[in-house]
């Protein structure tokens, strides 16, 4: 995107909980399994049924809400909202409108070698979540050219958060960096499982482009992607389109839009002739919910640290930057990793600096979860104590890493087979040094002459010989003791 | 044996006393259906045989085994989910519908081992003042059967006005059970709202319907309010009384402060009606009570409230109504909207596609303020004005229907005409009180009943004082032509 | 006077076919409703709260405990149409 051009985009997020039950009746809430078989007449929308809420759900939209620093209402209650479709049985879903659970909250996000930034949380709310459609028959399995289409209600009214952020994302890696810590954080809740495959994590993007200084353009929304990299590519593409179409003078239309993986392409659908009209109007067969202080304050208490807690928390126990420790707040299990090494290992410092470089960047190399790194806990603490004994520079670390993520052996018996060890023995060291000297008799007189800078290029050629492994703060005192002789 | 002389006590006291067996009074009852049925047209289904053989099955234990009220037969409105059994709400689109489940009254009354000699008529949905709008018959008044029985409950009201049933059950959003109870000459209630679940019950308009008896005296009614009432964990707007619902025993008014509701005897008010509300005041005041008129200004918009708020909540609770999971569906549709349009347009009669689309109207964008916002807004209003009366009176009287039972047909093509009929009865809907209706007198050869409000969850109070008031009215309720009151 | 618009748009949201020579007769039934209904917009209400139930209650929940449900075959046994265990319903577009 060229740099005339800024992007504008807002995620709607819908989390599945995984409550034992369904948001208004007493059906499991579970994936997969045989069609129709967790359902009861309330959830398929007999008539005479009544929705009662589940007490859990709204713990855990709770929990949620406060996560993201909203402010959870001492009033709130669910709306109708009415529009017909084959997966909504009651014709009307029960959701939240004008008074949701949580109000405007934030989230702070920590981009890879950036500084953190903050997006806005609009609002948190409950609602239950609809059938599922397949459509048969037909080429392709979408919806135009399927001869029919059947409905399985198992998951219809499934308990839902829905979380909705302000148009703070100024590009498609923001948005998937932002969604992977959201997830983050509400897998630390126990609430849902987020798992995007099998639908418990949902996004649809709104996006829209802009020239720098200008009013907001017209947006068009993104659907049901699936994955952390379809959401960004899907911006991509779709920020490319907007921009294609205003460079050559025509106008985005308002539409949803659909991006196929396969193909990278974007295709409208059908811009809908009009906006949907919900008749929003207060849920008749539910009383409101009044939360008291006491209830959001137990459930506040009963919250798993957070990441802002937690950074304070590690920059002030472990004395670690702050830097630092942002990151390992944001990256729960980076966090525990950390942790778990710089409690065994001591030094706290050096062990987040490992953790938070080379570490992390093997990770997002190897697009890796911290779980199934090659190094675990103890596997790193062994490295550094390998350094902090003197037997490995900092620089011949690195490298013993980097052959560590490639094997399953140890750093010690890396360092072992490759006799990677760090040279300290100073006899032979000062033989070396000596005959380096007598070998370079224009620089020892630059050293003579007070430029002391040559130090370097006579350490570097210590290095050079020993291929890296020498000691390089004792070659380094070696040839100041002996050059100091010299003189 | 006099059929009218079988009220549910009487009943009782019958089996009890063992002069007759269950399966002998069952039979009495169905052979009063059968007699009368051809003609009142109360009910869309009796179910004899099962009847019969449930009522064997009681009659096969010994009295000492048997709970209180087991045994007697009663008559249900179709609007009240009965598990397995067909239940259509007086509605084409439910022809053949068969619920997975029990109303929790429903199964209540089984528990308690009432027997249901079938279902009975009423206006489709329950949106209606005449059970004209039924989509399979019409029911006739049994007093004059060239009238309206009044509605929605009117199978319910018939039934027991015949003789059919000593008491049924109906159901009640702006009038439905107390305005055909008055046009029958029968006794109806309506509980507070929230006394009874609605689980189970259809619905019209969530935050107005309630489930309630209609019976031939206020005692039955009692008592059959007390086997139904409750707070029930499936229905979250229920919450039942403090205290179970005790027989009424008041024979004595004096002391009790009766405010009559100046906005209901007004002009729309039948001249006869007028006398015979006349007749309720006065035997009132001779039990020792204390009349005087009050105004409740805000009820003279209740009607206009009504017909936004009640359609408006019944627009999207009969959207499930699509042919998707039950219930009608057409034939040979093209395509989903195709399916979804016709269904619901052949499914749904006339009445109920009015207010349907007034409801969507109301809601729709742009609407939704100037409607349903002002409606719920002069609810508050008329709430406010019940709450203040009722800080000087004790229960609050008026006619319940400003007419005697109209003719069939005369007001089906006006349905402005036909709400008008709800003046009385609805804002005390609106306010979610109890309102029990009880005969008062005749006019022109039809039954007029008397509307006794009280405040919420009074109902014990509104039954007590209507106790007394019926048995210093003594009116009949035999539809047979004989002992009219004066 | 409701349009003809207006009912056509009404009947679409609320998914009811009407016929062409059901509309003025609808427009006339439905304008009637809406002018008596309207005078409620006579009062001035701003002040006063609504009310949007009847029962004073708030905070009625239900355990998180789960209760037995339909098996498929009764999920399905009053269903217009249906195939494997699932709502067969005609295509969608």
């Amino acid at each position: 995107m060229s740099s005339a051009w800024e992007a504008v985009i807002g995620l709607e997020i819908h989390v599945q909980l995984n409550t034992q039950t369904k948001m208004f009746c007493g059906c499991p809430v579970g994936f997969g399994g045989e069609p129709n078989t967790r359902v009861c007449p309330v959830c398929l929308g007999h008539p005479g049924t009544l929705p009662v809420i589940n007490e859990k759900a709204v713990e855990y939209a709770t929990r949620i809400a406060l996560a993201l620093d909203c402010r959870i209402a001492g009033h709130t209650l669910f709306h109708r909202k009415n529009y017909f479709y084959p997966d909504l049985p009651k014709g009307y879903q029960i959701s939240q409108y004008d008074l949701p659970l949580g109000d405007p909250g934030h989230l702070e996000v920590q981009m890879d070698g950036g500084s953190p930034f903050s997006v806005g949380i609009t609002r948190v709310h409950m609602e239950e979540d609809a059938g599922k459609l397949v459509h048969t028959g037909g080429a392709s399995g979408r919806i135009d050219g399927a001869d029919y289409s059947l409905v399985d209600f198992n998951r219809g009214g499934t308990p839902l958060v829905e979380i909705v952020t302000e148009p703070d994302l100024s590009s498609p890696e923001r948005a998937r960096v932002f969604l992977t810590q959201l997830r983050s954080l509400i897998e630390h809740l126990g609430v849902s499982d987020v798992n995007m495959e099998e639908g418990s994590l949902r996004c649809d993007a709104n996006v829209s482009v802009r020239r720098h200084g200008e009013a907001l353009g017209v947006k068009t929304e993104l659907k049901n992607m699936n994955s952390f990299r379809f959401l960004q590519r899907g911006l991509e593409s779709e920020i490319v389109r907007q921009i294609e179409l205003l460079e050559s003078g025509e106008t985005v239309e308002q539409a949803t839009v659909h991006f196929d993986p396969q193909t990278g392409q974007i295709s409208t659908l059908r811009s809908k002739e009009e906006a949907h009209d919900y008749r929003y109007f207060p849920e008749p067969d539910l009383v409101s919910i009044e939360l008291d202080e006491a209830y959001v304050e137990k459930v506040r208490r009963d919250l798993p640290e957070l990441p802002a807690a937690r950074k304070e928390r590690l920059a002030h126990d472990y004395g670690i930057p702050m830097e630092d420790a942002q990151i390992l707040s944001v990256n729960r299990p980076l966090g525990d990793y950390f942790e778990r090494v710089a409690c065994e290992f001591g030094d706290a410092k050096l062990a987040a600096n490992w953790v938070t470089g080379d570490f992390a960047a093997y990770l997002n190399a190897e697009d890796l979860e911290v779980g199934e790194s090659r190094v675990g806990p103890d596997g790193m603490v062994e490295l550094l104590e390998l350094v902090a004994d003197g037997t490995l520079s900092g620089k011949m670390a690195k490298k013993v890493f980097t052959i560590m993520i490639s094997s399953d052996s140890s750093a010690a018996e890396i360092v072992e087979e490759e006799g990677l060890g760090q040279i300290s023995d100073e006899g032979a060291l000062e033989e070396m040094v000596v005959e380096i000297i007598a070998a370079n008799p224009e620089a020892v007189e630059e050293f003579g002459q007070g430029r002391s800078k040559i130090l370097g290029f006579f350490v570097g050629q210590a290095m050079k010989k020993t291929k890296g492994q020498a000691n390089p703060q004792l070659v380094n005192e070696l040839f100041r003791r002996h050059l100091q002789r010299s003189l | 044996m006099d059929v009218y002389e079988l009220d549910a006590f009487r009943c009782r006291e019958l089996l009890a006393g063992g002069e007759i067996s269950v399966r002998e009074l069952t039979q009495v009852f169905l052979d009063r259906v059968e007699e009368r049925d051809a003609d009142v047209r109360a009910f869309l289904a009796v179910n004899g045989e099962e009847a019969l053989a449930q009522a064997a099955d009681v009659d096969s234990r010994p009295l000492s085994e048997r709970t209180s009220w087991e045994g007697i037969p009663v008559g249900l409105k179709d609007v009240l989910c009965v598990k397995g059994r067909e239940t259509t709400a007086g509605s084409r689109m439910l022809e053949g519908y068969h619920p997975p489940y029990d109303a929790t009254a429903v199964s209540k009354l089984r528990e308690a081992g009432l027997i249901s000699l079938g279902r009975l008529n009423m206006d489709e949905f329950a949106m209606g003042s005449s059970t004209e709008n039924s989509a399979f018959f019409p029911t006739h008044n049994p007093w004059d059967l060239m009238r309206v029985p009044g509605g929605s409950s009117g199978g319910s009201a018939a039934s027991v006005s015949a003789g059919e049933v000593p008491w049924s059950l109906g159901t009640d959003t702006g009038g439905s059970i107390r305005q055909p109870a008055s046009l029958c000459g029968v006794v109806g209630l309506k509980p507070t709202y929230g006394a009874v679940s609605r689980h189970g019950l259809i619905a019209f308009a969530s935050s107005l319907d309630q489930v309630g008896p209609i019976t031939r005296n206020v005692r039955d009614a009692a008592a059959l309010l007390g086997m139904i009432q409750g707070k029930d964990p499936l229905d979250s707007t229920s919450v039942g009384f403090n205290e179970p619902i005790r027989e009424p025993t008041t024979v004595d008014l004096s002391g009790r402060r009766f405010g009559i509701i100046k906005e209901f005897i007004g002009a729309a008010c039948e001249p006869g009606v007028r006398r015979v509300f006349n007749l309720a005041v006065s035997a009132i005041e001779a039990l020792g009570g204390e009349c005087e008129e009050v105004s409740l200004p805000s009820t003279e918009r209740g009607l206009s409230a009504y017909y936004i708020i009640a359609p408006a909540e019944a627009s999207s609770n009969l959207a499930r109504f699509d042919g998707v999971r039950y219930g009608m569906r057409t034939e040979g549709a093209l395509d989903l909207m195709d399916m979804y349009k016709r269904t619901r347009s052949e499914g749904f009669g006339a009445e109920v596609k009015r207010r349907i689309m007034i409801g969507t109207h109301v809601l729709s964008a742009g609407y939704y303020d100037a409607y349903y916002g002002q409606a719920q807004r002069t609810r508050t209003l008329i709430i406010r004005d019940f709450e203040k009366a009722f800080t000087d009176y004790d229960v609050l009287i008026s006619p319940t229907s400003p007419t005697i039972a109209f003719k069939l047909g005369e007001r089906v093509e006006d349905p402005l005409a036909m709400y008008q009929a709800d003046l009385c009865t609805n804002p005390v809907s609106l306010a979610g009180l109890p309102g029990l209706s009880l005969p008062a007198g005749f006019s022109e050869g039809m039954p007029v009943g008397v509307q006794l409000v009280a405040p919420h969850f009074a109902d014990q109070e509104l039954l007590e004082v209507g106790f007394a008031l019926e048995r210093e009215l003594d009116v009949s309720t035999k539809p047979d032509g004989e002992e009219v009151a004066p | 006077m409701i349009s003809r618009e207006e009912v056509m748009h009404v009947a679409e949201l609320a998914r009811l076919h009407v016929e062409d020579d059901e509309v003025p007769r609808l427009q006339e039934e439905l304008s009637r409703i809406m002018e008596y209904v309207q005078r409620l917009s006579e009062l001035e209400l701003e002040e006063v709260p609504p009310t949007t139930r009847a029962a004073p209650l708030k905070n009625v929940f239900r355990r998180d405990e789960v209760k037995s449900c339909l098996s498929q075959e009764n999920a399905v046994s009053n269903a217009p149409a249906a195939k494997d265990g699932q709502f067969l319903v005609p295509r969608i577009g």
